[in-house]
């Protein structure tokens, strides 16, 4: 085994390790810090594998924005130090679900590669760059489409309040109603 | 991660030494780890005294005799000597974990950020990218204070700092995107050798941009609201004390210099300058420094702006103008 298989191995141990904690961790906020560091072994596989670029990508994304949000979404539910507490047909359910993808996607890699050994040679970040917005530029703009339904959809679920309702409500992201907007011109 | 980071850079050594490769190696990271652990106290130095001036404060002006030279010394035997307290409610490791957590990045980025193109210690095709990576993976420090203190001051500067860095990580990353869009780069060295000074002019809205949300994201005033002391006594760090708190500040300082350092690099030629083979490094830090004392001029010159005010100006000021610039660079590039 040459020095970056043993590294490959370590970071993907430390990977599955710690998604495996995220899964049957006892609290919610201890499953999403675990939850960064298994995002942070993925990307550190990635970056063994040699594609440097996606390892970033993935560090920026997937715990520099999409960990703050989970993190944030508990600050808002409160639940964040409450026990996780799973009904026990819905952790079978979702034992079957993982042990699907997992069978699915190996049958796949197998399916594809074999048994033979495959070296690794990671695009450069250049090749990725032109691949990404070059061949797979229509799945890809798609995909943005799709995020900023997403994002429309949320503001608009954001600022709609029942007309009964005397409470103000924060929403950071969204915009402000009228009379806010208005306060806030006249104290600038 | 960090040791992944390290390796794959040291990997890829471009830097041509007489030096065995594990001297050099040894060496390097010998200097990063001495600048990471002098140069935010400069800042912090800087600070006491640039404050000090321009509010005509006079305590920081005391200690030591001299101008006050001592004030910071006497603030880290203040903090080393304070009780490590943790409260009943926390949670013990992440409370315990938190500091390191928002200090460690910055160790990272120190080491990939240039300050001439033989003066880096770890060079890395993508180190603007791997720079904002590691940033934002400091934020996360912040949030598990905020989480795990047990505090509802603790928690409710938590929210503030999440809803503040998610909104003003996009300018951030949208200003540096512009200027690796006009060098056709990611590496900063790549960034730096295809700078001209017209760039100054060009890439002036992308720089306002990225030193606003610079501030923002480094949590100073005038975006503050996160740690606002008189609204919510220091939001996340609020149960923090001891040698804990001082690792907080300096994570903040040593994020001053970071991201000075970046900005230096992107948006003012780095080591360009007058013979420039030679003194290279040394305008890098003097940009550097510069770009330093106006980060903390801003602290002494404006009030903290209220926390809808902070988001509106993100989402309708920054992200726009951002935008903008991104459109501005991509037609001349293409023309």
């Amino acid at each position: 085994m040459t020095g970056l298989e043993v590294l490959f191995a370590a970071v993907g141990l430390l990977t599955a390790a710690s998604a495996v904690l995220a899964v049957t961790a006892h609290r919610v906020l201890h499953a999403a810090l675990w939850l960064v560091v298994a995002l942070g072994g993925v990307a550190g596989c990635y970056l063994v594998l040699g594609a440097e670029l996606v390892a970033l990508v993935q560090l920026l994304v997937y715990v520099g924005a999409v960990v703050v949000l989970v993190l944030f979404a508990l600050m808002l539910t409160r639940e964040g130090v409450a026990a996780v507490d799973t009904a026990g047909p819905q952790r079978l359910l979702a034992g079957l679900v993982a042990l699907a993808a997992t069978v699915l996607l190996g049958t796949v890699l197998v399916a594809a590669l074999g048994a033979d050994r495959v070296p690794v040679t990671g695009a450069s970040n250049t090749e990725v760059g032109a691949q990404l917005l070059g061949t797979w530029v229509w799945p890809f703009e798609l995909l943005s489409l799709l995020l900023l339904a997403a994002l429309v959809a949320a503001v608009a679920v954001a600022t709609h309040r029942p007309p009964e309702a005397g409470e103000q409500v924060e929403h950071p992201e969204a915009e402000l109603p009228a009379p806010d907007a208005e306060t806030v011109g006249e104290q600038r | 991660m960090a040791d992944c980071v390290r390796r794959d850079g040291v990997d890829r050594l471009t830097v041509v030494s007489e030096l065995p490769l594990l001297v050099e190696v040894v060496l390097k990271a010998v200097v990063v780890l001495a600048a990471f652990l002098t140069l935010p106290l400069l800042v912090g130095q800087t600070e006491h005294k640039v404050m000090a001036h321009m509010q005509g404060r006079l305590g920081p002006m005391e200690a030591g005799g001299f101008h006050g030279w001592a004030q910071l010394v006497a603030d880290g035997i203040k903090f080393a000597q304070k009780e490590d307290v943790a409260p009943a409610a926390a949670d013990r490791w992440v409370y315990r974990l938190a500091p390191a957590v928002a200090l460690l990045p910055y160790l990272v980025a120190l080491a990939v950020v240039p300050l001439s193109a033989s003066w880096v210690a770890a060079e890395v095709p993508a180190s603007l990218l791997l720079v904002l990576a590691v940033t934002s993976v400091g934020v996360l420090g912040t949030l598990m204070a905020g989480w795990g203190s047990g505090s509802k001051y603790a928690l409710l500067g938590g929210m503030r700092s999440a809803a503040q860095l998610v909104s003003y990580e996009l300018p951030l990353v949208l200003a540096a995107v512009s200027v690796a869009l006009a060098a056709g780069s990611l590496s900063l060295v790549g960034i730096v050798e295809q700078w001209q000074w017209w760039w100054l002019l060009w890439q002036a809205p992308g720089a306002v941009v990225f030193l606003a949300a610079t501030v923002a994201e480094l949590q100073r005033p005038p975006f503050d609201a996160p740690v606002a002391d008189a609204e919510i006594v220091f939001g996340p760090l609020t149960e923090y004390s001891g040698l804990r708190f001082a690792l907080f500040l300096l994570a903040e300082y040593a994020g001053i210099v970071v991201m000075s350092l970046l900005f230096a690099v992107l948006f003012l030629g780095g080591w360009s300058g007058p013979s420039a083979d030679t003194l290279g490094p040394l305008w890098t830090l003097l940009k550097a420094f510069a770009v330093a004392v106006v980060i903390i001029w801003f602290r002494v010159a404006w009030p903290r702006v209220r926390e809808d005010q902070l988001q509106r100006f993100a989402w309708l000021v920054l992200l726009p103008l951002a935008l903008l610039q991104v459109a501005l660079t991509g037609v001349v590039v293409v023309l």
